[in-house]
């Protein structure tokens, strides 16, 4: 009872990257305020599905293995994960902030009345004294995230209420096992005593799912444009530079909202979170929601106009001047020096 | 068959464009110094309402909105582009409010409007990106949600057929009306203001803002009912006082912190071919390239 719950999610059979993240948080975690780290996962075909998930220290696995369960849909699950944590009341619930994390959590939150902070880049454990109330709470969780378009970064608490849920996106989290010959339990759930005939009447028509993706989050080096490459075109230059050098293209949300670049493609809190061993900022501020998705970079190299872009103060190398004349450069120079 | 749609909206301060007068000098956020807009996906899913309306003659269009009296502003925005009728909940009970308390106080709303076959929001709001409220609003009143949306396909004999946007694909789903669907920011933007609507509505106010002008346009809004935007205080709806405002929000803020960029040294260089060609063969011999 109370312990930390991760709700997993599968992709193309296994389990997800986000998901494998945040059962590594949820095992520090669950070491702090010393209690077991429980994990669930809701699909169909999970077979085997444990060996992935006990070398991240999982105490307590819980599968719901059922053909209507998937592919994911709201109601089925939402139904399910109700059931399960009123029977075992987390003390706190992680989720991933996917399509799937942010449309579960909110509609189990609600259920359960319990608190959601959404797209957290940290999360701790910490001490809190209400003085009007005066009342002390000993580990809660601190869901740390960027708000107001990233001008704040505030840290919020469930006081009262459990479970304290929290959806983070991937790549924000690292991903790290435990240990490979971790064991835990297996529970497997039964799905007739939550499922009712009104949580089946939403269905999925058709399903059109891309095999692979541009994926820029592991990347080694990444060339990120924003609003300052001035069109769609002007990024030709980057896809030019990160095929010479051997990188990929990355935007900035304000790249991505004026169409530059596709969305997966988009670095920051609402995109991707990386950590390539180069990163270079071409023509992007640095607002904070982008820079809580690269900062992180072992070395960053900003080119910008502007000599006072915030991006500046977190860059290793600052290159002021016009973008367009200076990658053609780089590119020069590379092909020049590289053999 | 018509369908009677209610849109729920949200204005909110301009965050894309933060000026370098939107951090007072304590380092909190200067709202005033940020233009109130209508939240951009909560326009997608208006033109979804209006393009269903378009579709299915007799349809109405009714917009909610819980803010300050100045969010009557979107509303006006709405009738502008073809909405019916309008809703602002206004209280200061609601303040403080996360989105849980949000959503049920909105949901409250919905249930007093009452007759509704169909709730679109928009995915998120850009002062939070949480996403939450639509699907919480779909909970408190156990209707289906689609989330993600990004067109409806049809809305009839009591099904919608609506395809959402996933990571890496689209999909198709059908559920039962009533349902609540939000509209994700790869919708068709909304249209622009109709000049024949814009004209009808430019003088619509609510209550509030009746009393704060002059007294000769009393006689318009007499003639004209439907120059009347609808004001609801907490009186107005049936609640719960105990799941309202700050009581009713289960998250609490601990501390906020304004962004300070920590400076670390950096090494300035201007784009002349020396310096180029240096930090190029700096990058190669450290193996960060090639």
């Amino acid at each position: 009872m109370n312990n930390i719950f991760v709700i997993c999610e599968t992709d193309e059979g296994k389990i997800a990257d986000v998901s494998l993240e945040l059962l590594t948080k949820g095992r520090t975690l669950a070491n702090k305020v010393n209690c077991k780290l429980e994990a669930v996962v809701l699909g169909h075909n999970l077979k085997g599905i444990e060996t992935e998930i006990f070398p991240y220290g999982v105490d307590i696995l819980h599968i719901g293995d059922d053909i209507r369960l998937a592919p994911y849909s709201t109601l089925p699950h939402a139904a399910v994960i109700n059931g399960l944590f009123t029977e075992h009341k987390p003390q706190i619930a992680l989720l991933g902030a996917t399509t799937m994390g942010r449309d579960l959590g909110p509609r189990v939150s609600s259920a359960l009345i319990s608190g959601l902070t959404a797209d957290c880049t940290a999360l701790e454990i910490g001490d809190h004294e209400d003085k009007k109330a005066g009342k002390t709470y000993q580990n809660l969780l601190y869901q740390i995230r960027p708000a107001f378009g990233g001008n704040i970064v505030a840290t919020i608490i469930n006081p009262d209420c459990r479970p304290q849920m929290a959806t983070v996106r991937e790549g924000v989290m690292k991903k790290e096992i435990f240990n490979q010959t971790h064991k835990g339990e297996i529970f497997f759930i039964d799905i007739n005593k939550y499922l009712k005939p009104e949580d089946l009447v939403v269905k999925i028509i058709e399903r059109q799912i891309e095999k692979s993706r541009v994926n820029i989050k592991n990347a080694p080096i990444i060339i990120s444009g924003g609003y300052g490459m001035g069109s769609k075109e002007n990024f030709q230059l980057l896809y030019d530079f990160a095929e010479a050098i051997g990188g990929e293209v990355g935007a900035s949300r304000a790249a991505v909202d004026a169409g530059f670049a596709p969305h997966e493609r988009q670095v920051g809190q609402t995109g991707v979170t990386v950590r390539p061993k180069l990163y270079i900022a071409c023509g992007i501020s640095g607002q904070i929601q982008h820079t809580a998705g690269m900062g992180e970079s072992s070395m960053i190299i900003a080119i910008n106009n502007d000599k006072n872009a915030p991006i500046n103060a977190i860059a290793d190398f600052v290159i002021t001047g016009d973008v367009m004349s200076i990658i053609p450069k780089m590119i020069k120079f590379y092909k020049k020096n590289s053999k | 068959m018509g369908l009677n749609i209610i849109v729920l909206a949200k204005q909110v301060p301009d965050t894309r464009n933060v000026g370098k007068d939107a951090m007072k000098e304590d380092g909190t956020v200067n709202r005033a110094a940020l233009p109130a807009i209508f939240n951009p996906e909560d326009l997608n899913a208006l033109e979804q309402a209006l393009r269903l309306k378009e579709k299915y003659l007799g349809s109405t269009i009714t917009l909610l909105t819980m803010g300050p009296p100045r969010a009557a502003e979107i509303i006006r925005e709405g009738l502008y582009r073809g909405i019916d009728k309008g809703y602002l909940l206004t209280d200061r009970a609601f303040a403080g409010s996360d989105t849980l308390a949000t959503s049920y106080a909105i949901a409250c709303a919905i249930r007093k409007i009452k007759d509704y076959d169909l709730i679109i929001a928009g995915r998120q709001a850009i002062d939070g990106d949480t996403a939450q409220v639509g699907p919480q609003v779909a909970e408190k009143l156990h209707l289906p949600q689609i989330t993600y949306a990004e067109e409806v396909f049809s809305a009839e004999k009591g099904k919608i057929t609506v395809k959402r946007r996933l990571e890496r694909g689209v999909e198709t789903v059908e559920a039962p009306l009533p349902c609540v669907i939000t509209v994700n920011g790869s919708a068709p933007e909304c249209r622009p203001r109709a000049s024949k609507l814009l004209m009808k509505y430019k003088h619509a106010r609510t209550e509030t803002e009746r009393k704060e002008q002059p007294s000769c346009y009393d006689n318009l809004t007499s003639q004209r009912p439907y120059l009347n935007i609808s004001e609801w205080s907490v009186n107005d709806i049936e609640t719960d006082h105990k799941w309202l405002g700050l009581n009713g929000s289960p998250t609490k803020v601990k501390f906020i912190e304004s962004v300070v960029f920590q400076a670390k040294e950096s090494k300035k260089l201007s784009d002349n071919d020396n310096e180029i060609e240096d930090l190029i063969k700096e990058l190669i011999s450290n193996h960060t390239i090639g």
